[in-house]
Parts: structure tokens; C-alpha cells; sequence
């Protein structure tokens, strides 16, 4: 037995003399040493990676049987949306490879906002963690370009209108607006040349994009260290070997916790792609059972869920300003809601990081944010009314509050004293 | 290599030279790349004029054709929607059509040739969505008690009157688009193709 050691150990030293293999294992797992006070947010990172390995590897296997043509088959069916089908029918276990797919693409955006939040409860984003947020907002605004140019693909009547609106909010800059929307389709209307070009950026630019991306975010992090629920630096207090005293090594330590965090998370998962893939309409809208008819818009069209609080905000401003069409502001708004949450490390004044310590200003703010955030979410799968027109016009106002008062109350506001080390004993035994 | 800290200049310009040419190469090497997703030959020639035979709308009536992939709508509008056409006047945003949404000869209270046969694109200027034709007079789901028929978007919730004409305070900054037409004789529309707007 010690003989085969002596060999792996051996081997291990040639690899190590050409490849950094044990100082990247040190480095990012056995001794990065992370704040050992992590609590239930703290999961969401990991399934975050998780949730992005099983979108690659279902569609991997997906694109072997799917056909990006939106041409009519003899049986006047979309090939492509024929391909789906033939995928769900005759494909061996193709049904679940989709589903796993399909429900993956919700799981990832439910994922990812709870990653988000946690950064807003904790001011993860605060410095010296800027450029982790800074990478984590392009992953985000990445996954929103996947997940909208993933949803074409089936060639349904939400995949077809879905494209047709998005594709026409570029329509709306001024002057170069139409041009760069015909160029964006590759005709006059959404059709076969924008399928396939979305084909291609949903299986190859994008992700390839995403997992630079991805990996830059966790280089940033394991540059700076990880925050914690108590908003405290551990690299303040080291040990004589210059080991954090509040930090526990990743490996195993929270190897182990997020195993744990996955076989939930997995339970959870396949309960709903065996027993409610299409989620009450809400992960696979109904109406994208219809092939595409370029002719008709269904009664009622709402993106999936993940969009409609931005969605909702587009849909809020109705009224020109500056001699400009309120289309104009209504795209402008929907996207600063997105792109405002790369300006939380600046907007944020406040003394302390975590929400243990901020006040009641801040509380309230966040609170209200929240509220606003799901009421937006929901109003966006609801068609348009004039109260809830009104009422989304009132969350948008709020939304943006939240940001952009962000450096005056933050400031005022009356903080506790934040503790010099981490308050709970946590799981090591440093 | 060193030069003691000093600035060797002629390396420096030959440095930036390089840099420069090699730049602009690389621009130019993205040409034909951004080009490549314009709309390729095939898709500009298509988009022929579209023929109807509209003797069989009867008054009220609506019926869709596709004509460069989009819906164009054609509306046999009855005396009761054309006289709705003048209490909309107040409410829409280009009651007299001043904006370049339709040819020329189109350009009047009813926004068409003939007085009842609205032609138009049925494509939302918001977003491109099409709206939904809603005829009925009063009150339904997205329109008040006074709405005198017209059409509603199911996408952003704007109001088309039976002219096309979009209400104010709207998402959609325009009326709908009437395309280019003309007649062949009393009941043959040709969509596309208006000789100038003289036939």
C-alpha cells in the first residue's frame, strides 16, 4: 500500500513540477480560508455553479437532436419547433434531459437573486469586494441574454412574440434604433436568420463568455476573501501563522456544507422536474405549445417569470419626456434597473457592511425594495390595466429610491456598533 | 535590452506604428463578421406585393394577410366606426396624422383611399406586438365604459382607434402604419405598390 503512495506521490510531484496543481488545490480549496460564521445564503454561490454545469451538459445533449430552422416540414410544423417535440416523444429519455433544462433555466435565475440578495444583506458588494459585484452583475446581465436567446429556440408563440418585443426595445434609440433591430434579426421580422444567430449566441457565445466570467468572479473573491453575515474582515485578526482566526479552510469544511446545500437543492429540483416541469404555466409558458404564427400575437403575452420586474418597469412609463417617445424611457428604465445594482459599492455610505448592524432606515428601504420587487414580478405576468399600471408606476418610483437615495440614508442612518470578531463560534475549532 | 531608464523614441514611434496598423487590421477584420448578420440578399429580395380580393368583407368586418412576414389588416369599417373616428379626434395623440406613418394619399380623417377600407400594418408601434382587434363598444378588460371599438395591445396595453390612430399617454409613440397600397378595380387591394400613389 505504501508502495502505490510512493508512486501517486511520485506522480503528483511530476505533474506539480509542470503544472500548479497542489498550489492551486492550497490556494483556492485546503487553504483558502473562509469566514467560518457562514449561515443558510451562503448555499447559493455553489448551486449557482452547479445549476451552470447541468445547463451545459443538458444542452450538450439537447443540440444533438435539435434543429434551429424555422422553416415548415411537410406537415406545416416549424422544424424547429417539431424538433422539441420529437425531442420530448421519441428522443430515450429525452423528456428529462429538456425538462432538466427548462427547469434549470428558472432554478438558475432563483439561484442567482438569492446570491444577490445575500450580497445586499451582507454589503458583500462594499469595498475591497467591488470587482467581485462588478463580475457578478455581468454574469447576471449574461444569464439574462442566455436565458432570452434560449427561449426562442422552441419556436412558440412566446419564443416568437418574446424575441419580436425584445428585439424591437433597441428599435427605440434614437436614430440608429431601427437599423440596429433589423441588424440584430438578420431581416425585417424575427424569422429563420434570427433563430439561428440565436442558435449560435445561446450555444456558444454566451456561455463561453459566462464561464470566463465566472471563472474571473471566484478569482476576485479568493483574491480578496469571502464576507460573512457579520460584515467583519477576519483577515484583520491572523493567527502567528498568519491564518485568519476566524477562518476555517474551504476543504473540507464547506466542501461539506455545500454537499449538503446540493443534495437539498437536488431533491428539490427533481421534485419539480418529474412532478411540475411546467410550474403552472410559470417555467413553460402555455401558450409556447403554439408554433409560432408571425400573424397573430397570443391574448395575452408575458416573458417568464424571471423578467417581469423589469418587465414591469418597461411597461410603467408612459409619458414622453424631452421631446422623447416614452417607448424611449421605458427601455432606458427597464434597463437601469437592471444595470443599477453594479452602482450599490458606491451608492452605499454606511459605516457598517451587514444588516445586523444598520439601522432602521435601511431596514425599511430594503424591506420596501423587496415588497416592490415581487409586486413588479408579479403585475409583469398580469395583463396591463390602468390601476395596476399605476401601481407598477409606484413600485418603479420605489425601486429606483431605494438605489438612488441609497447615499444619503445610508449615511444618516443610526447603526450599531459592529464587533471586532466574528460572533458566532461556528463550525471550526480555531 | 536596458537603456538605463531612457526612452529609446524611434522604438517607441516603430512600438506604436505596429500597434496602430495592427489595430485598424483588426477593426477591419470585424467588417465582414458585423456585416454578416445584415439581412443577407435572399431576405431583402423577398417581400413581394401582396394581392386581395376583399369583395367578400362585408361592412364591420376585418380580415389579416402577410405581407413581409407581418399581418396587414384590412377593415371594412361601418358609418357608426367612421363617425367614432371624430369623438377619438380629442383623444389620440396624431388625431390628424401628421407623423410619416402612411403614404401621403392617405393622409386624411380616415387614414385610407376609399373612406371605410382601412389598410394597416398590424404590428404595435411600441413594441411589435399585434394588437387585438376589440370592436365592441363599452367596457371590457383593458379599456373603460366610453371606448368606442378600435384595438388594444396585449403587451403593453396600448389603444388603437378604428382609424389606427394611438390614444395619448400610450406606450406606442405612433399610429399604426398604413403601407403603401393601391386599388385594381373596386374589390382587389394590391398591398406593397402604389405606382406613386396615382392608381
Amino acid at each position: 500500500m505504501s508502495a502505490v503512495n510512493a508512486k501517486l506521490k511520485d506522480l503528483l510531484g511530476w505533474v506539480d513540477e509542470r503544472f500548479p496543481l497542489t498550489a492551486n488545490w492550497k490556494a483556492h480549496l485546503s487553504e483558502y480560508y473562509a469566514p467560518k460564521n457562514f449561515n443558510f445564503w451562503y448555499f447559493f454561490g455553489s448551486l449557482a455553479l452547479l445549476v451552470l454545469v447541468l445547463q451545459i451538459v443538458t444542452g450538450i445533449f439537447l443540440v444533438m437532436h435539435f434543429k434551429p430552422d424555422a422553416t415548415l416540414n411537410a406537415a406545416g410544423v416549424p422544424v424547429a419547433f417539431a424538433s422539441v417535440e420529437y425531442i420530448m416523444r421519441d428522443v430515450p429519455w429525452g423528456w428529462l434531459i429538456r425538462y432538466m433544462h427548462s427547469t434549470g433555466a428558472s432554478a438558475f435565475f432563483i439561484v442567482v437573486y438569492m446570491h444577490m440578495f445575500r450580497g445586499m444583506l451582507y454589503g458583500s458588494y462594499r469595498k475591497p469586494r467591488e470587482l467581485i459585484w462588478i463580475f457578478g452583475m455581468l454574469i447576471f446581465l449574461c444569464l439574462m441574454a442566455e436565458a432570452f436567446f434560449g427561449y426562442l429556440l422552441p419556436w412558440g408563440q412566446m419564443s416568437y412574440w418574446g424575441a419580436q418585443v425584445i428585439v424591437n426595445l433597441f428599435s427605440a434609440i434614437p436614430f440608429v434604433g431601427p437599423d440596429l433591430s433589423i441588424w440584430i434579426r438578420g431581416d425585417y421580422v424575427v424569422g429563420d436568420a434570427t433563430l439561428n444567430r440565436f442558435f449560435a449566441f445561446h450555444v456558444i457565445a454566451v456561455p463561453l463568455v459566462l464561464v470566463g466570467l465566472v471563472a474571473a468572479h471566484i478569482l476576485a473573491l479568493h483574491e480578496v476573501g469571502s464576507n460573512n453575515p457579520d460584515g467583519v474582515e477576519i483577515k484583520k485578526k491572523k493567527n502567528a501563522q498568519g491564518i485568519p482566526l476566524d477562518g476555517i479552510p474551504f476543504h473540507p469544511y464547506y466542501t461539506v456544507k455545500d454537499i449538503m446545500g446540493v443534495v437539498v437543492f437536488l431533491i428539490v429540483f427533481s421534485l419539480i422536474v418529474f412532478y411540475a416541469p411546467e410550474m403552472g404555466g410559470y417555467f413553460l409558458e402555455y401558450n409556447n405549445f403554439f408554433p409560432a404564427n408571425p400573424l397573430q400575437t397570443p391574448p395575452h403575452i408575458a416573458p417568464v417569470w424571471y423578467f417581469t420586474p423589469f418587465y414591469s418597469i418597461l411597461r410603467a412609463v408612459t409619458y414622453p419626456l424631452f421631446g422623447i417617445d416614452a417607448k424611449f424611457w421605458g427601455v432606458v428604465a427597464m434597463g437601469a434597473s437592471t444595470l443599477i445594482f453594479a452602482l450599490l459599492p458606491w451608492l452605499d455610505r454606511s459605516p457598517v457592511k451587514s444588516i445586523r448592524y444598520r439601522g432602521p432606515i435601511y431596514k425599511t428601504f430594503l424591506a420596501a425594495f423587496v415588497v416592490c420587487f415581487f409586486t413588479l414580478g408579479y403585475l409583469g405576468v398580469l395583463p396591463p390595466t390602468p390601476m395596476r399600471t399605476l401601481v407598477s408606476q409606484i413600485c418603479s418610483v420605489i425601486y429606483f429610491a431605494f438605489f438612488l437615495l441609497m447615499p444619503f440614508y445610508s449615511k444618516i442612518d443610526k447603526c450599531k456598533p459592529e464587533p471586532d470578531r466574528l460572533t458566532s463560534s461556528g463550525h471550526g475549532a480555531h | 535590452m536596458s537603456n538605463d531608464g531612457k526612452v529609446d523614441c524611434s522604438r517607441r514611434r516603430l512600438l506604436v506604428a505596429t500597434a496602430t496598423i495592427g489595430g485598424l487590421g483588426g477593426v477591419a477584420a470585424a467588417v465582414p463578421f458585423v456585416s454578416s448578420m445584415l439581412p443577407s440578399e435572399r431576405a431583402k429580395a423577398a417581400g413581394a406585393p401582396v394581392e386581395v380580393d376583399i369583395s367578400k368583407l362585408a361592412p364591420g368586418q376585418m380580415m389579416t394577410v402577410e405581407w413581409r412576414g407581418k399581418p396587414v389588416w384590412i377593415i371594412n369599417r361601418t358609418k357608426e366606426q367612421l363617425a367614432s373616428l371624430k369623438v377619438t379626434d380629442a383623444k389620440v395623440s396624431d388625431p390628424k396624422s401628421e407623423r410619416h406613418q402612411q403614404p401621403d394619399y392617405c393622409k386624411n380623417e380616415t387614414r385610407s383611399i376609399k373612406p371605410e377600407i382601412l389598410v394597416a400594418v398590424g404590428i404595435c408601434t411600441h413594441l411589435g406586438c399585434s394588437p387585438s382587434e376589440k370592436f365592441k363598444t363599452g367596457a371590457e378588460s383593458g379599456v373603460d365604459a366610453d371606448w368606442p371599438g378600435g384595438f388594444v395591445c396585449p403587451c403593453h396595453g396600448s389603444t388603437f382607434d378604428l382609424a389606427g390612430r394611438v390614444y395619448k399617454n400610450k406606450p406606442a409613440p405612433d399610429n399604426l402604419e398604413v403601407p403603401p397600397h393601391m386599388y385594381l378595380g373596386d374589390a382587389r387591394i394590391v398591398i406593397g405598390e402604389d405606382k406613386g400613389g396615382k392608381a
